[in-house]
């Protein structure tokens, strides 16, 4: 794996948002993070990617001060991680998962809670000037539990983001948000992050990861990956082709593709068989392999073959394959 | 980036406390405010238990069926008949036509009361020979029929005098044989309404907190509220002082209607009743408190309050006399907020007890809530491990 980060200079600590090394921690003996170490930037928007089970939320809850790890160490906004969690809290904003606040409580009032607890001052103005920024000054007094998911999203975003944190860790919270409130969400952590909000985002959209500035794969534990979008790519290794079909469209296109893809997967350089509609993704980790391996269907008329990079997406699936390997 | 608390010294500090509890408290009123069910069996609770059970099991109780065994049928015993029925506490359902028929009946319970006219009465009457009159009752229940036996000597000897059968002056010219059947001792009646002062403050305080941390838990808030900086016991008292208001209001309902509807004496002082039953309250409050930090959903903390609730009943001297029971028991008992609650109340409102009377039960109260909100503060989960 690529250890980019060991070759340039220790940064100073000031500029260190999150630096953990040799993090782990178990649920009844089943290892959930592994000797995860890693480091954040201030101010950078950090993706935290990973399938489900992956460790990514106990990781979080870890930076927090909510889980305490079994082994390892670590910093968050220069306080130690398992001595100073309490302050660790004032300054962290953390967005949970599920919805975490109180839906028997109207927007504003939850907003004035979280104002309250943090000893923001003016609580009632510091609520409303939210309400405001956040769109939501026509729905103060409805229920949090009666609004839509989307609504719900952002009023999480904002009660996080109301004591003026100095670091954001948001657990997926773009799940089961439409397209256009993602988008409308992103444009504001950019906007934070310019502001010097250091943040941190765990997703499992791809195309999510790449707004972020830095990435981090996290499958079984195991923090596979980390670096920019274009740096993770290119340390992959992998060689990607794209079979395009001439000729045909629609269904008989499909099988072709269909076919295609039967009997490449079986031969020995191919890792990976996608389809994308009438394309086909080819990916394998030795790329004299993969050209040997296709070298038979490329003299098919109505294919095109065409030599591609491989997508972030290629890259996880490859990683996450290669890793439960190893674990075997 | 305003922290306004953070290294300011300990004024700020005490500061910051004050406020978080206080949004907690505010937070807890807003939750407890929309939630009209549990705000409509907060008040409907504490004044339908106390009408349902003060009337129910606790005031004089009337037309309780009875039999009556006439040996003979004169003006002498229709006179007796005629009187008891007058004084209502008495309904007579059947004339039996033998004791061995009455004793069936109340064995069955189909009668609580047997009135024996033994044959001669009238002429042992005239002759001043002082005839007996049986009367047996089921005191299984001994306080409907504790009253209804006291009532009897005056009804009879009255009526006889009023028809003239007998002289006004002088001793009672008969004998009325009581038979208390099954339980021959019998309890206080004014035991009954600082008794369930007691009880219904306990279940309710009980449940409310009870179910207050584990509601956080099962709605998934409480992920949120401990990754805010919050201390476990901001959070505790935070969530006990809205319910110390509902339990005065509770308390000042019961007492009210208590002392309206039952005519329950205040012998002692008022301010110490109030510090009293203050003092009860919070000590319910964080033992249910408790409970919330160790079940894991709702269902087992409201199980939990109710294995606390019953022994509460049964050994704090509410239902039956504490010192009748085992020592083992007693011990059991000495646990128990109510028990000591019970005492006190009872001393304040009843005998006018002062504090030296009662200061060891306070003392022992003060105990239990102690211990109570330790464990409540050392069981707090303050992460999610």
């Amino acid at each position: 794996m690529s250890e980019s980060a060991a070759a340039t200079p220790e940064p100073s600590p000031e500029t260190v948002a999150i630096a953990v090394e040799g993090l782990s921690k178990s649920f009844d003996g089943r290892m959930v993070v592994d000797h995860l170490t890693m480091r954040v930037m201030r101010g950078q928007i950090y993706g935290f990617l990973g399938p489900n089970g992956s460790g990514k939320t106990t990781t979080i809850r870890m930076l927090c001060g909510l889980l305490t790890p079994d082994s390892g160490s670590g910093t968050c906004l220069g306080l130690d991680i398992r001595t100073e969690s309490r302050k660790i809290r004032e300054r962290v904003g953390y967005m949970t998962q599920r919805f975490s606040l109180y839906q028997d409580l109207s927007v504003r009032e939850n907003l004035e809670f979280v104002a309250r607890l943090y000893g923001v001052p003016k609580p009632e103005q510091a609520a409303a000037a939210a309400l405001e920024r956040l769109g939501l000054a026509g729905r103060g007094r409805q229920l949090a539990g009666a609004l839509s998911g989307g609504w719900k999203q952002r009023l999480a975003l904002g009660a996080c983001i109301l004591p003026s944190p100095d670091l954001l860790l948001l657990d997926e919270p773009t799940a089961g948000v439409d397209p256009k409130a993602r988008r409308e969400f992103w444009a504001q952590i950019h906007d934070l992050a310019a502001e010097g909000l250091t943040v941190l985002v765990s997703t499992h959209y791809m195309d999510e990861a790449e707004r972020c500035h830095e990435i981090a794969y996290i499958a079984y534990g195991r923090l596979l990956a980390q670096g920019t979008v274009a740096s993770v790519i290119a340390a992959s290794g992998l060689s990607t082709w794209t079979v395009e079909v001439k000729g045909a469209e629609g269904h008989a296109a499909g099988q072709v593709i269909t076919a295609l893809s039967r009997a490449l997967g079986s031969r020995p350089g191919v890792d990976m068989v996608a389809p994308f509609g009438t394309q086909l993704h080819i990916s394998g980790r030795d790329a004299a392999a993969l050209e040997a391996a296709i070298a038979p269907f490329r003299a098919d008329p109505k294919l095109t073959f065409r030599q591609d990079a491989p997508t972030l997406e290629d890259v996880f699936i490859d990683l996450m394959g290669r890793s439960k390997d190893e674990l075997r | 980036m305003s922290r306004p608390d953070a290294a300011l010294g300990p004024m700020a500090s005490a500061r910051g406390v004050l406020r978080r509890i206080s949004a907690m408290i505010v937070k807890e009123f807003i939750q407890l405010r929309r939630d009209r069910v549990s705000f409509a069996t907060m008040i409907m609770i504490p004044l339908l238990q106390l009408i349902l059970f003060g009337y129910a099991i606790n005031t004089t109780p009337r037309h309780l069926p009875a039999a009556v065994f006439t040996h003979e049928n004169n003006d002498v015993t229709r006179a007796i008949l005629a009187a008891l029925r007058n004084t209502a506490f008495f309904s007579f359902v059947r004339q039996v036509k033998s004791a061995d028929e009455a004793e069936h009946l109340i064995r069955a319970g189909d009668v609580l009361f047997f009135v024996e006219i033994p044959a001669g009465f009238e002429r042992d009457l005239r002759r001043g020979d002082g005839p007996q009159l049986l009367v047996a009752a089921d005191a299984t229940d001994p306080v409907g029929s504790a009253n209804a036996l006291a009532a009897l000597a005056g009804v009879v000897s009255t009526a006889l005098t009023r028809e003239r059968f007998v002289d006004a002056p002088g001793g009672a010219p008969f004998e009325i044989v009581q038979h208390r059947r099954y339980n021959p001792a019998g309890t206080s009646q004014l035991n009954i309404v600082p008794g369930l002062l007691g009880t219904i403050l306990t279940m309710t305080m009980l449940i409310f907190t009870a179910l207050s941390v584990t509601r956080e838990i099962e709605r998934g808030t409480m992920e949120s509220l401990l990754s805010m900086p919050i201390h476990p016991v901001e959070i505790m008292l935070g969530k006990i002082v809205p319910y110390v208001a509902v339990g005065i209001l509770q308390a000042v309902l019961i007492l009210a209607a208590g002392m309206i509807l039952f005519g329950v004496p205040l012998e002692g002082s008022a301010l110490m009743l109030a510090g009293v039953t203050l003092l009860f309250i919070t000590t319910n409050l964080s033992i249910g408190y408790t409970f919330s930090t160790l079940a894991q959903n709702q269902l087992q903390a409201v199980q939990m309050s109710f294995m606390f609730f019953l022994p509460s009943i049964l050994l704090s001297g509410f239902m039956f006399p504490f010192s009748g029971m085992p020592l083992w028991a007693q011990w059991i008992g000495e646990a128990l907020p109510l028990t000591h609650f019970l005492r006190m109340v009872r001393g304040i409102l009843l005998k006018g007890s002062s504090v030296a009377d009662l200061q060891g039960d306070a003392v022992a109260l003060l105990v239990l809530m102690l211990v109570a909100m330790g464990i409540a503060v050392a069981r707090f989960r303050q992460t999610l491990d």
